[in-house]
């Protein structure tokens, strides 16, 4: 296999403008869009584009990993006129992670090509991006790019004359990261309040309205034209690791280059936070770092050398998330930012399930009270029952099983630093920090 | 009453959605762009104009941290919490922002020029810590003065 062009294909992000402003539809067209959909509304069936994505390992980016193309593949076969749906979750609430809205800012029209090969694929003729409302530049670069493909009948009635017809709606949302939950995405989306739904059964089989309904994540539906362009194979060999294509990684804290950059999956974490974000700044060191976003677990500067993808950090007993990584340094204070995360998810709990709503109130609770140099040597290890309690198969979702990743490792790693405060009952990085 | 424009601005967000309980949020959130918060009686016309009962209505409205059901300022500055500006300066923001306007978070200034809120994650995490105030996100705010300036632009 010819892998000489590897890192340096770029296909999300390479045809970028230099100045920040989004793709026109005439530009974009140039690097080859909507070439993808053109051909495969003229010489593909619907299975044959499933199959493509299928074979080109994409996994879902949104954090979970799922294989894109398995999960088009449970939307039951069409049957009459009844609607189906296609969402983009464009929830982008994750902290620490800013790439979908890159993708969105800089190339909308990538992502409604990929909507609409994801409708054509499973037999979608209503699709929704389901937009955080903070994301107002998104929403106004997003409007903009649907006039322009309704203008241009690449979104509409009988797209290229193949008798494919898709509508598209751009939905801004009014805040909670619970809207992110995918089935809570749908009920937010049927104007309800976003709390998730139990499955099965599944959003494929039903889902928005109780229609079938595929929900992808921006970067994935992004991924889409161009496997479709270049062949599964293009793109597998596009990574070094299992899953195919590239990945959008981003670092931010006390890094020198705080950004996102497009590179092979399974790039290390090191040659991301070193080559790419630049090293630490001048007088901080790096003490651990969550891979992708707040609902990770912590890993350690022995964990450098791993390659970022969805397979290598869960044996490391982390997960990739959504590969924005956020750095911890030696003058973080790490009680003080485990506060931060638990209040975080306390906040955006949506209080149906019990140990969500009970639990994390109570651990910020105690996290408060060690901060404030009120807490006691029990609780550490009841911080870590609560870790253990609040993880998957006790909560009705993820989020609070997201919330336990950096509870127990955090306090694992950096224990000493919770019985410091403890002992000497106050915090020791001071009010500052 | 909701006069003509809201109602304008209403029905065209209803026109995205199969029914219009779907479009409840954006029916709302269009008249609280005109209004700035949503009333009890403003509530309470939306809901009927929408087929559903007040206390349906609020259900949802409740639920979202960015629909108002209480007064507030003409500006509204959310403080990003989450832990990417936490790690880079958003303890020393939040001060900083306090000490000027004299409020706490989810608190008004006197005057009615702004409202203090906190947000999880902005999304513009390279750039921390961030405001967004109104419809403008603000990053780089370190040291935290930075945000003095832009306060000004705001009346």
């Amino acid at each position: 296999m010819d892998k000489k062009n590897q890192g340096k294909q770029k296909p999300l992000t390479g045809s970028f403008r230099t100045d920040g402003q989004p793709l026109e539809l005439g530009e974009y067209e140039k690097t080859g869009g909507y070439e993808a959909l053109r051909n495969a509304l003229k010489s593909m069936s619907p299975k044959d584009v499933q199959e493509e994505v299928k074979a080109s390992n994409l996994r879902g980016r949104g954090g979970a990993g799922f294989p894109t193309g398995q999960k088009w593949s449970f939307v039951p076969a069409a049957e009459g006129p009844l609607s189906r749906y296609v969402v983009a979750n464009a929830d982008e609430m994750e902290p620490g992670t800013f790439k979908d809205r890159i993708l969105m800012e800089n190339s909308p029209h990538m992502l409604i090509e990929g909507m609409a090969l994801a409708a054509y694929a499973v037999g979608a003729q209503q699709a929704y991006i389901f937009l955080r409302g903070e994301y107002v530049r998104s929403s106004r670069v997003i409007a903009k790019a649907l006039a322009q493909a309704y203008e241009k009948n690449y979104l509409g009635e009988n797209i290229f004359g193949s008798g494919f017809s898709l509508q598209m709606h751009l939905h801004l949302s009014a805040g909670r990261y619970i809207c992110g939950e995918e089935t809570g995405l749908l009920n937010s989306l049927e104007g309800k309040r976003a709390i998730p739904r139990v499955k099965p059964p599944y959003p494929q089989v039903s889902g928005f309205m109780g229609r079938p309904t595929v929900v992808n994540n921006v970067e994935t539906l992004c991924n889409v034209p161009h496997i479709i362009r270049n062949g599964a194979e293009w793109f597998k060999d596009l990574s070094l690791s299992e899953g195919g294509g590239t990945k959008l990684y981003g670092v931010s804290g006390r890094v020198k280059r705080p950004g996102a950059w497009e590179l092979p999956m399974g790039t290390t974490i090191r040659e991301i936070l070193e080559e790419h974000a630049g090293g630490m700044l001048e007088g901080y060191r790096l003490r651990g770092l969550l891979p992708g976003g707040a609902s990770t677990e912590f890993l350690l500067e022995e964990h450098l050398d791993m390659p970022m993808d969805f397979d290598s950090l869960q044996e490391a007993g982390s997960r990739m998330g959504t590969g924005t990584m956020v750095i911890m340094d030696d003058r973080t204070c790490p009680v003080g930012m485990q506060l931060s995360l638990q209040t975080f998810f306390a906040r955006e709990s949506c209080g149906w399930c019990t140990p969500c709503r009970e639990g994390l109130p109570w651990v910020v609770h105690m996290l408060n009270a060690i901060e404030e140099g009120q807490g006691e040597m029990e609780d550490i290890d009841l911080l870590l029952e609560q870790a253990r309690l609040l993880a998957p198969g006790h909560t009705f979702c993820a989020l609070a099983p997201g919330a336990a990743e950096p509870l127990g490792s955090g306090v694992k790693y950096f224990r000493e630093d919770f019985e410091r405060h403890i002992s000497e009952k106050r915090c020791p990085w001071g009010q500052n920090r | 009453m909701l006069d003509e424009r809201e109602l304008a601005e209403m029905e065209k967000e209803l026109a995205h959605y199969e029914n219009k309980k779907a479009g409840c949020i954006g029916a709302l959130k269009a008249v609280q762009k005109l209004r700035g918060w949503i009333s009890d009686e403003c509530l309470k016309d939306i809901a009927q104009h929408l087929g559903m009962t007040p206390d349906e209505l609020d259900n949802v409205a409740t639920f979202y941290s960015s629909i108002f059901r209480r007064p507030v300022g003409r500006h509204v500055i959310f403080i990003c919490d989450s832990v990417s500006c936490y790690v880079v300066g958003y303890r020393e923001l939040l001060r900083h922002l306090s000490y000027r306007l004299q409020i706490k978070p989810g608190q008004t200034t006197a005057d009615g020029r702004f409202t203090l809120l906190p947000a999880a994650c902005l999304g513009v995490c390279e750039k921390a810590p961030a405001v967004m105030i109104d419809e403008d996100v603000h990053g780089g705010l370190e040291p935290p003065e930075k945000v003095d300036e832009i306060l000004e632009r705001y009346k």
